[in-house]
């Protein structure tokens, strides 16, 4: 096996003898590699990778990311915010923490916002403690190799009660050189009981660049706890992104996630959320916009655990030229999950003949009394529609960006920060049609 | 002097089946013009066709639009030429912002014809204006295009845009239905107040009884795709009396 023997030595040769790591990080490196290499890279003929080839990315090899010292980084920060608006930011280049171009002054006292590489010296045991966390769901191939090659990301912590009002960026930037480059961020996020917070992940390049970014973020809440998370992936139309967020709750908290999909030549996510407590509620909200030859793939679980949960999902979808997508949606209802309130939905928006769409809901329901209602569907713009906006004197283009923004606006209100909801107005009116 | 429209022995099918037999109309400006007939006559086809719906296909025949050949246009450069229909089954447009989308419309028609768009403060109190005429709750003007609205609301507001749009020639079809017998007054109101020696009205109806608040100058009689009889006012009291029947002769 070829792709065994590259990773193995880029693995030694990063964290080979003398890295100085500590035994339970080094341990936990070496079991994800071997795990990774036991899985191989998924094929087609496996069920949740079957309308995802990874071919392209597998055999495709990276470098290890390194840091990069020019203005490019900057420009690009640039383009991917969110114009002047407040927030604490914290910035990686090529998977590595840049301080020059983060700004974290003004943190609520006690709040934690800092790099996982620093997290890892200075807060080794509670790295420990979460990530040797035994989180049973199936992982992807993807997610053990972050796991062995991790380096860097962002370690959040809010403490008990605390309100972070302004919201938390988390911006990834690739600028690779030469050759392509891989970066595993890993982003950790402990939202301890009663504390609220708003976090915005960003992941972008390049235009024109092949790079993989292999991101994880875990979130756990406490109890009460309410975190509202975006993420916006807006990687060069020449990149692959994966990612895995996992998210645990504890009793009576609360959890937005929202994925706004608009880059990258593959996109694969996973999300996963375990209510694992009575009376939590989460919502998972996605969009994903592609067009070319683009794919995009979204494999969610939703796992009620525990009486008394809600669940909301809605995950819009507009594909134009030959792009292709993939809508993957799991609810699962434990036994012990009594008067679980669930509702998913997937709509998708074909704006050409040679767009293709897959999607597939799946419930798995183990108790007897609850609430779950899906649905899924696939459209065009409506003919009437456009004509009744085309005998106003609107052309056809404008037309057709207007009845796609329409498709998508009841999404977009659901954003709660004014800047992102604005600025993704902006990119995807301009996107549109 | 120019006819605001001339329709010339035109032929229309839908799925290759042919609706209109070769109409022949024409309508000055200033005139109003009542069209009438039963159901299934190809007064809707007429209105669709005229403004540029390409789901019918002309097959012979020509319409002159103030002298230039209507058919040739789209159906936004018909708009913004001035034709304006007022459809019959208004759509709904879920996630699309009335205001939004009449200020998109009305500044795309402004920019064809050459002049300034209309900033937000303007079209603002142009809405509040023109809003007045159809007696239009304010509220409606915020939320998506036709979303929820009742019969007569989604009518007022295709009536309103024609008050905003200022059209030169405006088909309204069969605006009358689903409109009860106040709305149907304040409606008419708003058109009569929209009537001027600049702009021509085709009104397509049914009944008689929208045709005592908007007197039209002609009334014509569209059966089995074919004009069969043109007169005055009268006719549509001649036709309510004694509905379709009698044409069936003329048809043949």
């Amino acid at each position: 096996m070829k792709f065994i023997e590259r990773y193995e030595s880029q693995f030694s040769e990063l964290f080979g003898e003398g890295s100085g790591e500590p035994s339970w990080l080094a341990l936990t490196r070496r079991s994800a590699l071997d795990r990774f290499f036991d899985k191989g890279f998924p094929r087609t003929d496996q069920e949740e990778w079957r309308f995802t080839n990874v071919a392209s990315l597998s055999a495709t090899t990276f470098d290890s990311a390194k840091p990069v010292d020019d203005g490019r980084a900057m420009a690009l920060l640039k383009k991917l915010g969110f114009g002047e608006w407040k927030r604490h930011e914290i910035v990686f280049v090529n998977g590595r923490f840049e301080e020059r171009l983060s700004s974290l002054d003004g943190l609520p006292e006690g709040v934690v916002v800092e790099s996982l590489a620093r997290a890892f010296v200075d807060r080794g045991d509670v790295l420990e403690r979460v990530l040797g966390e035994r989180e049973d769901f199936d992982k992807t191939p993807f997610y053990e190799l972050n796991r062995a090659f991790m380096v860097d990301g962002a370690f959040v912590q809010i403490p008990t009660n605390v309100v972070v009002e302004e919201p938390l960026h988390l911006v990834f930037l690739t600028v690779s050189r030469e050759r392509a480059i891989a970066s595993h961020p890993v982003n950790i996020v402990l939202a301890e009981a009663g504390s609220q917070v708003h976090i915005v992940e960003t992941y972008g390049g390049l235009d024109g660049e092949v790079y993989l970014t292999n991101a994880v973020t875990q979130i756990r809440e406490e109890e009460n706890a309410v975190v509202d998370h975006y993420k916006v992936q807006r990687e060069s139309s020449s990149a692959f992104h994966v990612a895995t967020s996992s998210f645990v709750q504890k009793r009576n908290a609360t959890l937005s996630n929202h994925s706004l999909s608009l880059g990258a030549r593959l996109a694969r996510n996973d999300i996963r959320a375990l209510l694992d407590g009575e009376g939590t509620d989460v919502t998972l909200n996605g969009l994903y916009v592609v067009r070319g030859t683009q794919h995009v793939d979204h494999h969610t679980v939703i796992d009620h655990k525990r009486p008394h949960g809600k669940s909301r999902e809605l995950y819009k979808g507009i594909l134009d030229d030959a792009a292709s997508g993939v809508f993957n949606g799991r609810i699962i209802v434990r036994e012990d999950a009594q008067k679980t309130d669930s509702e998913q939905h997937n709509r998708n928006l074909l704006l050409s003949r040679n767009a293709l769409v897959n999607t597939n809901p799946q419930l798995e329901i183990n108790a007897d009394d609850v609430k779950c209602a899906h649905g899924a569907t696939i459209g065009q713009l409506d003919s009437e529609a456009l004509f009744y906006l085309r005998s106003r004197g609107i052309d056809l283009e404008h037309a057709r960006k207007i009845l796609t923004w329409g498709f998508m606006a009841d999404l977009s209100e659901r954003i709660r920060i004014a800047a992102v909801r604005d600025r993704l107005r902006e990119i995807l009116f301009a996107e549109a049609a | 002097m120019t006819a605001t429209i001339e329709i010339k022995n035109l032929h229309a099918s839908v799925g290759g089946k042919e609706i209109l037999h070769g109409i022949n109309l024409t309508i000055q400006p200033g005139e109003v013009h009542a069209l009438m007939g039963p159901n299934g006559s190809g007064k809707s086809t007429l209105s669709q066709v005229l403004a540029g719906r390409d789901t019918y296909e002309v097959k012979q025949g020509e319409v002159l639009y103030r002298g230039k050949n209507l058919l040739d246009m789209s159906a936004e450069t018909r708009a913004c030429e001035g034709v304006f229909l007022a459809f019959q089954y208004p759509v709904e447009i879920p996630g699309v912002n009335n205001t939004y989308f009449l200020k998109a419309s009305l500044n795309s028609i402004r920019k064809y014809r050459g002049e300034e768009e209309l900033d937000a403060m303007d079209f603002l109190s142009l809405v509040r204006e023109k809003i007045k005429l159809v007696d239009m709750n304010e509220d409606l003007i915020n939320r998506p295009v036709n979303e929820g609205f009742s019969g007569g609301e989604k009518k007022r507001n295709e009536i309103f845009q024609m008050a905003v749009l200022e059209p030169r020639f405006a088909i309204l079809d069969e605006t009358d239905s689903g409109l009860d017998i106040d709305a149907l007054k304040t409606v008419s109101d708003g058109v009569n107040s929209l009537r001027s020696p600049e702009r021509s009205i085709l009104v397509i109806t049914h009944y008689q009884r929208l045709l005592n608040h908007i007197v039209p100058d002609f009334v014509h009689v569209l059966f089995e795709g074919r004009l069969v009889e043109s007169g005055g006012k009268d006719l549509a009291l001649k036709l309510e009396k004694e509905g379709y029947g009698w044409l069936e002769s003329k048809a043949s």
